[in-house]
């Protein structure tokens, strides 16, 4: 297994007190597999994405495993960690594309992480390493030359993707990593993505809110809600037939065009993720639960398998969720 | 449409700006489009293609280069008074419910502004009572002394709405009202934008680059590419049968139903990015990104894909209509003027 994440909790301390942020994820992702990771603002997203490479500020507190290649990121040394954020793990982030520096050219910027972490590398070589990567994400070599600001915003992402692919990672974590871009610019930059993940044999940790999204690039999906994943399967599946009722609202927010049932009936969920301070007893999603049982307000229910469409009652060990109501196998829309 | 009465219109907008150099942006470059009371018609298109500086000029934010922009049959007017009188009309609701509220204002505050821009002094409270309720905020009261830290992004949104329902409106224009919002809070104010239309006849412009919110919401839909609508008709027809190229590439790489995918073929990934409004090309705007072009199944009318302009024609022309050459030969209308 590429990376492997044990009940990996992250508690943020603050002016609110204890503040868990991500409450016992275990996940995991192969070479060569796009993992997806959907859900709202709020609901631990980037807090997992920024333990992988211990980005996290100070105030967080971090316990569990993350096993990069079976070596445990959360137990090394900093010289160690230094080697492996760029060669063994790269992270492309949401609005990325600002962070770049104004005044130093593209090629320079993709250039400067080979350089540092290849001691053998000349700067010519670097330089032409740029240039080819450059092409690789559909940019002509001539625009090492340019600076950031003659880039439009999809140029800009194109970019960061080739500084993430810099030094030949094994792992690539785009967080919410084309959200900003337009439909067709995201269209280019998640086809890029998916032949780098064919090409090349990365795994992939692809983070956005919009599950269709993930459906379409990512092999498996995993849906976190306030801390913790609620579901998780094939991508397509999860997108189409959920097994929790908070994934089906995910997926009723961003409408299938032709889809009778959606036209003019735009779906969504009432009310607020909950706050991660004051957690509501049992299922944290009951508050928003139009299938709520009673038990859901006393017991909070396990990642477990479930039964799905058509496999009368039999659990199938690839679709897993944290729902009652779906673990005995009824529906989990109304 | 057959009644002008309380419809946006625009006939052959054109919007430039000036840029260093004598370079002119083109960036609205002949729009006809009509927006009725009762109807949501969606305006999507790509980053840059001119949606923002469309609505603008509808709201008379901008002044128009050439073309009319009227409403209810009057041609746009941009005294001071005039326009005022037009914004009670017809209002903008912004993206970015965190930016269009200042956080040291109530909510109760943020809705009365506009009363009191349009000095509308009787029954303050109750108007703000009523616009709040309309959109969703019940009951008003518990809502007057919130500040906007205190409410989530849905209902931030639905105050900036209720700023603009308060003047008691006959359009809204909306600017990516939902860009900005978690995929819940997203069909929260959807649907509050359609139950208006339904109940209260309200009309609405929404600029979006989500086609699926077209198909959640909008009875039309025109499709602007680089200062122009290249296609325009009923979403159920532009969405699952899109004749423009250009549409069928937007649809095809989008999640959508069997038979709709059915229809615009595997995906098409469109290379390149749309060209600056300073060089738009001559010949069908389209064309140097035109997958039809490029697998030559244009060939017969590459000669006008090169040399003749397209333009879309008002929606009182035809229901659906299509600013391609090649479509024009498949489907031998001649609905389209230079
Ligand atoms: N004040 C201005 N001066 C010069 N050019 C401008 C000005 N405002 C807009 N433009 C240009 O006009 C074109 C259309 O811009 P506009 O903001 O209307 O696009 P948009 O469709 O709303 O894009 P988005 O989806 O990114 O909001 C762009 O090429 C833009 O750079
Ligand atoms: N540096 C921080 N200090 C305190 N709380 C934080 C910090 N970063 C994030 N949080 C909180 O942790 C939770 C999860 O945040 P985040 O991981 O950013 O979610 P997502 O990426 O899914 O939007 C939220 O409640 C957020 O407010
Ligand atoms: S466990 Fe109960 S409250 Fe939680 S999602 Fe399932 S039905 Fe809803
Ligand atoms: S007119 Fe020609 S170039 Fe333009 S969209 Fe049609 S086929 Fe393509
Ligand atoms: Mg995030
Ligand atoms: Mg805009």
């Amino acid at each position: 297994m590429l990376l492997e994440f044990k009940d990996l909790r992250v508690t943020y301390r603050g002016s609110r007190g204890r503040l868990p942020a991500v409450r016992g994820v275990d996940l995991a992702v192969d070479a060569g597999e796009t993992l997806g990771i959907a859900g709202e603002s709020g609901c631990g997203k980037s807090t997992l994405a920024m333990a992988v490479l211990r980005l996290l500020p100070k105030s967080a507190e971090v316990s569990g495993e993350i096993l990069l290649d079976g070596e445990d990121l959360l137990q090394m040394g900093w010289g160690r960690l230094r080697a492996v954020r760029w060669t063994g793990a790269s992270i492309v982030f949401q609005g990325a594309m600002h962070s770049l520096n104004a005044v130093q050219r593209i090629g320079r910027q993709i250039a400067e992480p080979i350089l540092v972490h290849e001691a053998k590398t000349t700067p010519a070589a670097a330089a032409r390493r740029a240039e080819a990567l450059l092409e690789r994400v559909g940019l002509p070599a001539s625009r090492a030359r340019s600076y950031p600001h003659e880039l439009s915003g999809g140029q800009r992402q194109r970019v960061m993707i080739a500084m993430a692919l810099a030094c030949d990672p094994d792992l690539v974590i785009a967080d919410e990593a084309t959200t900003a871009l337009d439909v067709m610019v995201q269209a280019q930059v998640l086809q890029l993505i998916a032949e780098l993940v064919t090409e090349r044999g990365v795994g992939l940790m692809m983070i956005s809110h919009d599950l269709s999204v993930l459906s379409a690039v990512c092999d498996r999906a995993a849906v976190m809600y306030a801390g913790r994943i609620v579901e998780q399967g094939p991508a397509g599946e999860v997108f189409a037939n959920a097994r929790h009722p908070y994934s089906a609202a995910l997926s009723a927010a961003f409408p299938v065009i032709g889809d009778p049932a959606a036209r003019m009936s735009p779906g969504g969920l009432a009310g607020d993720p909950p706050d991660p301070v004051r957690l509501p007893e049992g299922c944290s999603f009951r508050p928003r639960c139009a299938v709520a049982v009673e038990r859901c307000g006393a017991e909070s229910p396990e990642l477990l398998a479930v039964p799905v469409r058509g496999s009368a009652g039999v659990a199938d060990a690839a679709r897993v969720s944290a729902c009652f109501v779906a673990q005995e196998g009824m529906p989990v829309v109304l | 449409m057959s009644s002008e009465e309380k419809t946006l219109t625009a006939r052959d907008l054109r919007v430039e700006f000036g840029l260093p150099g004598g370079r002119v942006a083109r960036a609205v470059d002949g729009v006809d489009l009509d927006v009725a009371p009762g109807e949501i018609v969606a305006l999507a298109g790509e980053s840059g293609c001119g949606k923002t500086t469309l609505a603008r000029t509808l709201l008379g934010l901008e002044r128009a280069t050439g073309g009319t922009v009227a409403f209810d049959g009057v041609p746009l007017r941009y005294s001071t008074r005039a326009l005022k009188a037009y914004r009670r009309q017809v209002q903008l609701v912004l993206q970015d419910p965190t930016g269009a509220l200042n956080p040291r204002h109530t909510v109760y505050d943020a809705v009365a502004e506009g009363l009191r821009i349009h000095k509308i002094h009787d029954d303050e409270p109750g108007r703000v009572a009523e616009a709040l309720s309309r959109a969703g905020l019940r009951p008003p009261e518990q809502f007057f002394l919130a500040y906007p830290h205190e409410l989530s992004g849905g209902q931030r949104q639905r105050v900036v709405i209720a700023g603009a329902l308060v003047l008691q409106p006959s359009l809204l224009v909306a600017d990516e009202p939902v860009a900005s919002l978690d995929a819940s809070v997203r069909g929260e104010i959807l649907s509050l934008l359609l139950r208006l239309k339904e109940e209260q006849g309200l009309g609405a412009l929404v600029i979006t680059h989500d086609l699926g919110l077209a198909w959640s919401i909008a009875d039309r839909i025109a499709i602007m590419y680089l200062g122009r609508i290249v296609e325009q008709g009923p979403v159920e027809q532009v969405l699952t049968a899109p004749r423009h190229p250009y549409t069928r590439a937007l649809v095809s790489v989008l999640p959508a139903a069997p038979a709709v995918k059915a229809a615009v073929a595997e995906p098409i990934v469109l290379a390149g990015e749309l060209p600056d409004a300073s060089k738009i090309p001559g010949g069908c705007r389209f064309r140097p990104r035109c997958q039809e072009v490029a697998s030559g199944n244009a060939a017969a009318v590459l000669h006008q894909c090169s040399g003749e302009d397209l333009h879309v024609l008002g929606p009182e022309a035809e229901p659906h209509l299509v600013a391609c050459h090649l479509d024009r030969a498949l489907h031998g209308d001649a609905k389209m003027a230079a």
